[in-house]
Formats: structure tokens, sequence, C-alpha cells
């Protein structure tokens, strides 16, 4: 299969401290990558990597390769709207603009010069029913986003992302604050978005990653310790660290 | 000894009240004091009719068509380079000593006393410019005296929102300038008003700059070249020489007024604005 996403030796530094060692792997497209390990292990860090987020940290710095169809994403000159357009990032923390439910949903779409008010209305009811938000907002869609609870925050910022029909979707954990069978909810959703979009997905929760994810990347302290099938790492781990990690021994 | 808590809590608390009761007792004898020598003065005909005999009869309506042109001028002239300064400071440089150096400069600007900064409007806009002394000088210089204000409320106004809100706008594809005036402005906008009003109530009541640059002639002016008695400068010359203390008060007591509905009018629009980007 095709890399849409290719890391080579990928080193990140906020000033003189390095949160990310050499990492190298290659995401497929039509894929839901994982990416797990313990807390400053560098995932987010490595999620805003992909759609050049990074660059708003102060004396960040970075060394390495990463390509996106094989176009080298670090450049200098390279185009960051039109990367930031095709790589959609949901943070882990939701943040909904000060706007409505609506404007939220469709401030990037409209932006971009897609379509008219009927196809951004459509717009917001795919992305909303696809985030499992629809039910619950759909008589207030022009009600204040800011009043929405914690959990259908962070759904409005998937539901968000998914308006701006990116290529690939990063995720940094979008169920942190759902309930059981929201997230299950959400899962479902990562299936049925796989057949037209390239999912990263990070997650403290290792059950998640077993369920979700194709593929899995294993950061410990800034390293990438392993990277695989997810139901061979699972199963039959290389690294003693990454069957520590799983079995709760640690982390 | 130490004092019982107890004790020094209701102790402190009744000072504090009274430090609070006497600022507000100074502000309403203020009001009430001008209010009570003023208001009789101030009929239709006061405030529709140009000054006679110097100010002691007839009303004051070139001076309020002298402040309105100042003020809107000055406002109209320091508002966007006020604000554009701030969007510079805070979204396009890094911290560092270029706008410490550049934040500093407008506060010692905010710090030139007044009288000294009407003495630069007339060496430069008066005289060195040829504009006379005119509503043009009195506006360009207070546009000087109130740019700081702005350039400081509108820089603290756009750092209070949130970084996360421009994080989640390049995220979300838009480019800096869209991300500025989609998000960032409309959130700061309160705090930007908040300076610009701040700014049109000092140009209202300033008398020492307009004494330099914008003259004191009581005809209506009819073009920017025009001299034009502010009504704080006509206040001033009513009581400093003497003229007429009744009328001088008329004019007070309408200065007075119109700050504070220009100020709940701003409120209230502030209010509108606020609900609807939140």
């Amino acid at each position: 299969m095709d890399a849409k996403i290719r890391l080579d030796h990928l080193s990140f530094f906020y000033g003189d401290h390095q949160v990310l060692e050499e990492v190298s792997f290659e995401v497929r497209a039509n894929e839901i990558f994982g990416l797990m390990g313990p807390a400053q292990s560098g995932k987010s860090t490595l999620l805003k990597v992909l759609n050049r987020l990074s660059d708003l940290i102060p004396n960040a710095r970075v060394t390495g390769s990463v390509t996106l169809d094989g176009e080298d994403i670090l450049a200098p000159d390279y185009d960051l709207v039109g990367l930031r357009r095709r790589v959609g990032l949901v943070l882990s923390k939701p943040v909904p603009l000060p706007r409505s439910i609506f404007e939220n949903l469709v401030l990037a779409p409209r932006l971009s010069g897609k379509g008219n008010r009927a196809f951004l209305e459509e717009l917001a009811e795919t992305s909303l029913k696809a985030a499992r938000l629809w039910d619950e907002v759909k008589d207030r869609l022009h009600a204040s986003a800011l009043n929405l609870s914690g959990g259908q925050q962070q759904r409005l910022c998937l539901a968000r992302t998914l308006a701006m029909q990116p290529e690939v979707i990063l995720l940094d954990e979008p169920t942190s604050g759902l309930d059981p069978i929201s997230t299950a909810k959400i899962e479902e959703t990562l299936f049925q978005l796989k057949s037209n979009y390239t999912i990263i997905l990070v997650s403290n929760n290792t059950k998640q990653i077993a369920r979700a994810t194709d593929r899995v990347a294993f950061l410990l302290m800034s390293k990438l310790i392993e990277v695989g099938e997810t139901p061979k790492v699972f199963t039959e781990p290389k690294d003693q660290r990454t069957d520590d990690y799983i079995t709760g021994r640690f982390g | 000894m130490r004092l019982d808590p107890r004790l020094s809590q209701v102790f402190m608390k009744i000072l504090l009240w009274t430090f609070t009761g006497f600022t507000l007792f100074i502000l309403i004898f203020i009001i009430v004091n001008i209010s009570i020598k003023g208001l009789p003065q101030v009929t239709p005909t006061f405030l529709l009719q140009d000054p006679l005999d110097m100010g002691r009869h007839g009303g004051i309506f070139s001076t309020i068509v002298a402040t309105v042109y100042v003020t809107v001028l000055a406002i109209l002239l320091a508002s966007p380079l006020g604000v554009g300064s701030a969007i510079y400071l805070t979204e396009y440089t890094r911290e560092g000593w270029v706008t410490r150096l550049i934040r500093f400069g407008a506060e010692c600007l905010a710090g030139v006393p007044s009288i000294i900064l009407g003495l630069f409007g007339f060496v430069l806009f008066v005289m060195k410019l040829g504009f006379g002394w005119s509503i043009l000088s009195g506006g360009l210089t207070l546009a000087i005296m109130v740019l700081p204000i702005i350039i400081r409320t509108s820089e603290e106004a756009i750092k209070a929102v949130p970084q996360e809100y421009r994080q989640v706008c390049y995220s979300l594809g838009l480019s800096k300038w869209q991300t500025i005036t989609r998000i960032v402005l409309p959130s700061a906008l309160p705090g930007i008003s908040t300076g610009i009003m701040l700014s049109v109530g000092r140009s209202l009541g300033e008398t020492a700059v307009l004494l330099f640059t914008a003259g004191a002639a009581l005809r209506t002016p009819t073009s920017l070249f025009d001299s034009g008695r502010t009504m704080a400068v006509h206040f001033y010359i009513l009581a400093r020489e003497g003229i007429s203390m009744p009328n001088a008060y008329g004019t007070a007591a309408i200065l007075m007024i119109s700050i504070l509905l220009i100020n709940i009018v701003a409120y209230s629009l502030m209010q509108h604005l606020m609900k609807r980007y939140s």
C-alpha cells in the first residue's frame, strides 16, 4: 500500500528540550493509525508537526523530514493554509470558537470558497451526524457553541474538522471526555470515515487503540519503540517495553 | 500585642467602605454641583443659538459644532492608526527589544502633558505646515494625544483573546489575516471600543491642546481650515475671563451630559455586539 504520510528521522525540540527523537514511520492511505504512549512521550507534538501547527510554538526546532503524498511539508515555503485544509487536527482540549454551532462548522469551508448556503447547511448536517451530535443540537444550530457541555464541544470540534473535508484527520484524544456509549459511536464513525480519509488517532486508552486502529506506533520518552499491525503489536509485541505498557505494568 | 482578627476585619471593612464612599461622594458632588448651576441655563435656544457678545448672551451652538468636528476628526485619524499598531505589535512581531521600544515610546507619549503636546501641535501643524488655528490642526494634535490610549487598550484586548482560538483557526486552514479579522478582532472588539470611548471622552474635555491648535473663534466652522472654539475651551474662556459664570456652567453641564450619553450608548451597543459574538 502507498504511504500517505512518511516520517523520516523526525526530531523536535522546544528550545534545548528534545521531545521527539529520530522518529520514522509510515501512515498508509485509508487506514486508522494509532499513536499510543504515556504522557509526555511526544504524541501531541507529533500531531502538531503533521499540520505545522508546531510553527506557532516559540523557540521550536524540527529536523528530519515529513512527506505528504511525497511532498516535503516541512519545506519553509510550503503552503500552510493548503496543508491545513488537507490535514485537519482535532486538539485534545475542545475549543469552540465564540460563535454559533453552525458558524463554527461552516467558517472554514465558507472561507475556502466552498459553495453556497444550501451546500453549507447540508455540510453542517452531515458533519454533525458523523460526529454523533446532530440529534442533540439540530434545534439550536444558531445558538452559541460555548454553551455546549464538554462532551458536546468535543464532538463539535470533531464535526468542525470533518466539515473541512480534509484528506487526513489527526485526532488527539477525541473521546477523553465522553461516556462509553458516545465513545463507541465515535469509533463506529471512524470506521465509516476510513474509506475516504486517513486517520491518525492519539489515545491514552490502550483498549481504544486495540479496538479502533489498523496499525499502531508506540512512543516512549520521545522515542519510537515499535510500530506494526495493531493485532500483532498487541498479541506478540517485539519490545519488552511495549508489552509492559499494553499490559498496564507502567504508564 | 496583636489585634483580634475579628476586630481588624471589621475595622478594615469600615475603612475601605469609607474610601469607596468618599470617591463616590466627590463624583456625585461634582455632577450635582454642575447640574444645579448649569441646567437652568440649558434651553433649546441655548443649544441652537450661536454665542453673542463673547458668550455673555446667546447659546453655544458653534462650540458644539466645533467640538463634534474636532473630536470626530481625532478619532477617525487615531482609531485606525492605533488599532493597526496594536495588531502589528501583538500578531506580527515576536516580543523583543523592538516591540519593547515601541511600547516604551507609546507610554512616553501618553505621559506628555497636554499643554506641551499643544505647543508641539502649534509649532508643527499651525506654523510649520501652515494649517493655522484650525479644526485640522486641533484634530491632528488630539489624535496624537489619544493614540497611546487606543494602542494600549487595543493591545491588551487583542492579547486577552485566547491563544487557542488562533490555534483552532490555523488548524482549520484560515490564513493569518482571516484569523485576525474573523475571530481575533471581533473577540477583542469590546476592549478596543472601550479604549476608543475613553479617547472620545478625553478629546471632548481637552482644552490645553485646542487653545494652541484650534484657536477660539466663535464662528461656526465650515471647513477643516476654519478655527473653532470647542465647548471645553469656551467654558475655560468664559470662566477664566469672568465673562459669564452661568453660561460657563451651562456649557459644562452640556459637556458632562454628552459624555455620559456617549458612554451609555456605547455600552449598550457593546452589549449588543457581545451577544452577537458569543
